[in-house]
């Protein structure tokens, strides 16, 4: 076995090449003091000075910042309340009602930006805007968090909700006494997953956004229609930071449902 | 009055029925003992106890109450899983003050309570701990304690030792009694351990397939079972194959098919002509060496056999014995001397012999 590890050794530093190196390109980039990403110049934080001062990047960072905490807020309660279900019924048809928030997680990003987005139009006769963005993104976002939720919830002992009941807990306090705290760190991990996902979407949030309102991954697409600036860079490593740090979080608290080997 | 009251209480799953036609009736203080097989239905009758699920036929009383309808935490009724069940993200003292918290009760009756329920099971010290940090018989002891804390009127206990060590099992066969005792509430405790149940009931409900087979007090089980199963189940015993000869007051004659006539403790409404088996427990066999001063004449049922094979368990030695006509028979004998694994060899010629009133006849 051990004359094939250099193979493997360079197979694995071709993909990891492969997968890193443009990110860190646009990480060094973003600090890069000049106008193109061709050679290195200097370093210079003035990138992101001068993204702090553009009202348009500004104005779209909210919009994603509270789109994504009022979808990631929705979302956690009803997929919490899906993975509950998902673990509770136990066989039979009421097993595949639960089930079916599980889809969009599945599904093609263009199929359900394109779904939503006859919806929205055709059927409900909705203005585009935040209304659309926030359900679009409740919408993919639940599956997630019922995954990680049901997860948590599969890794324990069933008779601990029995015994709640037997020694005196009505359902009610069951759920707010034992089952809760719990469940508690697959559900923090499942918001951030959620907020991750939303504040990074931009395929469906593309169809459903309409005229009037940007969020940051638009904001960017709609700079680099001209050319990728170091602004871009600069937004993009910042993003990118946000990103990582939740999902690190959220693989800590709930290792079981974000492990990587199945 | 009972405490408890099961009467003809059916349930089925599919085809399958898991409890049939159960009637029993607890009696306030006991230590209640449901012993049979896996799969005849132990837990699913504890379960109908509990209130985790409701009978499809019968119904339960507890204290003359029916229980129909009324929600396991509306029954005070406690159940020790043999999982334990222990809440994990609780601390000893909190999983052991649950049921005081959920009942509303204020924090200083609880700290009163805590503190006398940590002593009875001897866990003061490890109020604070999680039960992660425990070990096996400590989880057991916290789920006693939790179980017991607010006093139900019964504690169900499935199987709650089937999870320690053989050494750890007899101390804690040992401190359940204590405690039982202690606390004067009544047990309900589930087992297929027969040295368990034995060991620790008052009383014991020997199941099969669902039905009761016999209730008794252990020594009634176990000296004078009421059918083969139950004969089976507990300890080991010879079953022989025999005819009744002759049913008398007083005087019961019973013929073993290829050996010959024995006399056998007499029982009731019994005909001559009828078969049945005849079940004797190892150790109420005799053996002497034939020939020796020692021989057993003075007993009725006397044959002569062969020692055909041993097993040595330590405090005792099984031997299998083969009597004159091809009919093998067990028997236990204590091993007394010291440093001596036997009393005879394979192969040699044994008197055997058992006393008049020893065994049971058993109608096929
Ligand atoms: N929810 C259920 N659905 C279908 N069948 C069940 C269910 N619960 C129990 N059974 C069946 O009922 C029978 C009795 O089960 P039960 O768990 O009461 O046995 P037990 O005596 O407790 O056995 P053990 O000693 O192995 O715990 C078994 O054949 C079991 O398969
Ligand atoms: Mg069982």
């Amino acid at each position: 076995m051990k004359h094939r590890t250099p193979w493997l050794w360079g197979a694995a530093l071709a993909v990891y090449a492969f997968l890193y190196l443009p990110l860190a390109v646009v990480v060094i980039f973003s600090f890069n003091d000049s106008q193109l990403n061709a050679q290195w110049v200097g370093f210079t934080t003035r990138w992101y000075a001068k993204l702090f001062a553009d009202g348009e990047m500004l104005h779209a960072a909210a919009n994603s910042l509270a789109i994504a905490l009022t979808a990631a807020s929705v979302a956690t309660v009803l997929g919490t309340m899906a993975g509950i279900a998902m673990q509770r019924w136990p066989t039979g048809v009421l097993r595949a009602l639960p089930g079916l928030v599980l889809t969009p997680v599945a599904m093609p990003e263009i199929l359900l930006g394109v779904s939503l987005l006859l919806f929205f139009r055709e059927v409900l006769d909705l203005t585009l805007g935040l209304v659309s963005i926030l359900v679009a993104h409740i919408t993919f976002s639940i599956g997630f968090v019922a995954i990680i939720v049901r997860a948590r919830l599969a890794g324990m002992d069933e008779s601990i909700f029995e015994a709640a009941r037997d020694l005196g807990a009505s359902p009610w306090q069951t759920f707010r006494c034992v089952t809760l705290p719990l469940i508690a760190p697959g559900i923090l991990a499942g918001f951030l997953m959620s907020f991750t996902l939303s504040i990074d979407d931009f395929v469906i949030t593309f169809f459903v956004a309409g005229v009037g309102v940007t969020t940051l991954p638009l904001q960017i697409y709609s700079m680099i229609k001209v050319a990728v600036s170091p602004e871009v860079n600069a937004v993009s490593t910042l993003l990118m930071a946000l990103t990582l740090t939740l999902i690190f979080i959220a693989s800590r608290l709930a290792p079981d449902a974000l492990k990587v080997k199945p | 009055m009972a405490i408890l009251e099961i009467r003809n209480v059916t349930r089925r799953f599919a085809s399958l029925k898991a409890v049939d036609d159960v009637s029993l009736s607890i009696e306030a203080g006991e230590f209640f003992t449901l012993l049979g097989p896996s799969g005849c239905g132990k837990t699913t009758l504890l379960r109908l106890i509990a209130g985790f699920d409701e009978p499809d036929d019968g119904a339960l009383f507890l204290d003359g109450a029916p229980l129909a309808g009324i929600p396991p935490e509306k029954r005070p009724v406690h159940t020790v899983f043999q999982s334990y069940a222990l809440f994990p993200h609780l601390s000893v003292a909190h999983n052991i003050a649950f049921p005081l918290r959920m009942a509303g009760q204020n924090d200083e009756q609880i700290r009163q309570l805590l503190k006398e329920t940590l002593e009875l099971v001897h866990l003061a010290d490890k109020a604070q701990h999680f039960p992660h940090e425990l070990s096996g018989g400590q989880k057991q002891r916290v789920a006693l304690a939790r179980g017991l804390i607010n006093k139900p009127r019964l504690l169900l206990l499935d199987e709650p030792l089937g999870a320690l060590d053989a050494k750890l099992r007899e101390q804690m066969e040992g401190e359940l009694i204590a405690l039982q005792r202690e606390v004067g509430i009544t047990f309900v405790f589930v087992t297929h351990s027969q040295q368990e149940a034995l060991a620790l009931s008052h009383r014991i409900a020997v199941m099969n397939c669902g039905r009761i087979e016999q209730v008794d007090c252990p020594e009634q089980i176990y000296g004078f079972p009421k059918n083969r199963f139950v004969a089976d189940f507990i300890g080991t015993i010879n079953l022989l194959p025999v005819e009744v000869r002759e049913a008398s007051h007083g005087r019961l004659r019973l013929a073993v098919d290829g050996l010959g006539e024995i006399i056998a403790a007499p029982a009731a409404g019994l005909k001559t002509g009828e078969r049945g088996s005849f079940a004797l427990r190892p150790e109420q066999v005799r053996v002497a060496a034939a020939g020796g001063h020692h021989e057993i004449p003075e007993l009725h049922n006397h044959f002569h056999g062969r020692v055909r094979d041993f097993l040595y368990l330590g405090d005792v030695t099984v031997y299998k014995l083969e009597l004159d006509n091809g009919v093998l028979i067990e028997a236990l004998l204590a091993n007394s001397a010291p440093g001596r694994a036997k009393f005879f060899e394979i192969g040699d010629t044994v008197s055997v012999g058992w006393r008049c009133d020893a065994g049971v006849y058993l109608r096929d």
